[in-house]
């Protein structure tokens, strides 16, 4: 009898004064996390392992998705299905008719390229990664890769998709990545308007299917209908990938800079399935003065990790 | 006695287990920005009747789980987690006695400093909310309240959680 006693005396008048206590000390443990994630990126390894923990809930959480789109697979009628392999194969006769010629092309533009002198920047490996959720969060544009370091992914790899590029992985777990998407209000990315090769930015809004274009003079050449590639400067994204079309020019001549909006190419919205693609290798070390480029925010997505000491060799 | 004093941890962790899933399904869009605080209800729910066994140290785990599974910045949730299982060990024995709407009302301030704690530290980095919409969640998860309670109690009476 006496333990027992003893146990409720105790967890009466000790539990009481120490909730505060321990309350202050996690705040602090908190505070000190934050700042840590913030300023110096040096929690990779332990939200790595905590992402372990969290990973097989969010495969679960995605599991109705999975399913229903496996079941509209499975129960297809056979004319649906004949009709998309017909589909399919005049779009496999085209691709591949265009492909002989691209083909050609590449070749020749390498030959060219080395007549110049210049790198050969075009080889890059690429992984297949199904995305496993979209972030909860509205405010920021997240999303979880199935694909972690085991499969090569790195911090500021860049994603994309069929259209265009999509963003960059933030965090690398071992299984599993979190990625930024260009929209998120907090991406940056340099970018060249392909018709008159005007360099630039596109800034994410935090609303799919809108980027801005910052900084443009009112009376710079961009139109409507202008498509934007990657610039590669910064050395993050490789070089000519379309990122956006631009959507509305609005000259306002009360201030310096036009507004400028584009639309993603890449459907940000619909993503099931993402590129990353190895831009490390093909990466030939980028004049020294070039900006590093990317996130304006001091978020966990820049200098820092692999892909930094890559861009700096 | 002393064996039987702590049976029933399964039962806390499964139920965290499912609310942290309701925080992370996918959902549209128009819908995400009314997705109630699932995981901080449930939180709540044992930090109220159970307030030896869920303390702070649970919230803050729970709520550094969620970091992770968001991707917001690590002790973002658990410090405003933490915040709310203060306020609500402090406060249990005066809630857990109310009728059931008033209980609802209170609960609805504690889930409002969870949200205002997480969205000021939003601001802090740089993210400043851009409308009221943040208001809506400890909004639905407040009419939600009294049936998460009376299933948790259930749960917690037919497993003998203690």
């Amino acid at each position: 009898m006496a333990p027992l006693r003893q146990g409720e005396i105790k967890s009466l008048f000790m539990g009481a004064p120490s909730t505060g206590v321990r309350a202050i000390l996690f705040g602090i443990l908190s505070i000190f996390l934050m700042t840590l994630d913030h300023r110096h990126h040096h929690l990779e390894t332990l939200r790595g392992a905590l992402s372990l923990v969290v990973y097989p809930l969010q495969q679960a959480v995605g599991i109705p998705t999975r399913l229903v789109g496996w079941a509209s697979d499975e129960f297809t009628s056979r004319e649906s299905l004949q009709e998309e392999n017909r589909r399919l194969r005049q779009m496999q006769f085209l691709t591949t008719a265009h492909l002989q010629r691209l083909t050609v092309l590449e070749a020749e533009n390498r030959r060219l390229r080395r007549l110049l002198g210049s790198a050969d920047n075009l080889p890059e490996k690429t992984v297949i990664a199904e995305v496993v959720t979209v972030d909860a969060d509205p405010y920021r544009h997240r999303i979880v890769l199935a694909k972690g370091t085991r499969a090569g992914v790195y911090v500021g790899q860049p994603l994309l998709d069929a259209q265009g590029v999509v963003g960059q992985v933030m965090h690398a777990g071992p299984i599993s990545s979190t990625a930024l998407l260009i929209t998120d209000p907090s991406h940056a990315l340099p970018i060249q308007v392909d018709r008159t090769g005007m360099r630039g930015l596109v800034l994410g809004t935090g609303r799919y299917g809108e980027l801005e274009l910052p900084y443009v003079p009112n009376n710079t050449d961009v139109r409507e209908g202008d498509l934007l590639i990657t610039s590669s400067l910064g050395g993050r994204f490789p070089r000519g990938y379309p990122v956006a079309v631009v959507d509305r020019v609005e000259p306002d001549p009360g201030r310096p800079f036009a507004r400028i909006l584009a639309r993603p190419t890449a459907a940000l919205d619909r993503i099931r399935e993402v590129l990353l693609v190895d831009h490390r290798a093909a990466q030939h070390a980028p004049e020294p003065g070039m900006p590093d480029s990317l996130p304006l925010q001091p978020e966990p997505s820049t200098s820092d990790g692999p892909a930094a000491t890559g861009a700096v060799q | 006695m002393n064996v039987g004093h702590r049976s029933g941890t399964w039962v806390i962790v499964f139920t965290l287990v499912i609310g942290m899933m309701l925080c992370l399904v996918p959902i549209p869009e128009w819908a995400d920005r009314l997705r109630p605080q699932w995981v901080s209800l449930v939180v709540l729910y044992w930090c109220m009747a159970l307030p030896d066994r869920v303390g702070v140290g649970i919230a803050w785990l729970t709520g550094l789980l969620l970091d992770v599974a968001r991707g917001t910045l690590l002790g973002q949730h658990a410090l405003a987690m933490s915040l709310m299982a203060l306020i609500t060990l402090k406060s249990h024995q005066r809630v857990r006695v109310l009728p059931l709407w008033e209980q609802a009302v209170t609960v609805f301030l504690f889930l409002m400093v969870n949200q205002l704690a997480v969205h000021w530290v939003n601001g802090i980095s740089g993210f400043p909310p851009t409308d009221w919409w943040y208001l809506a969640p400890p909004l639905s998860s407040t009419l939600l309240w009294p049936w998460v309670f009376v299933l948790l109690r259930d749960l917690r009476r037919r497993f003998r959680v203690t």
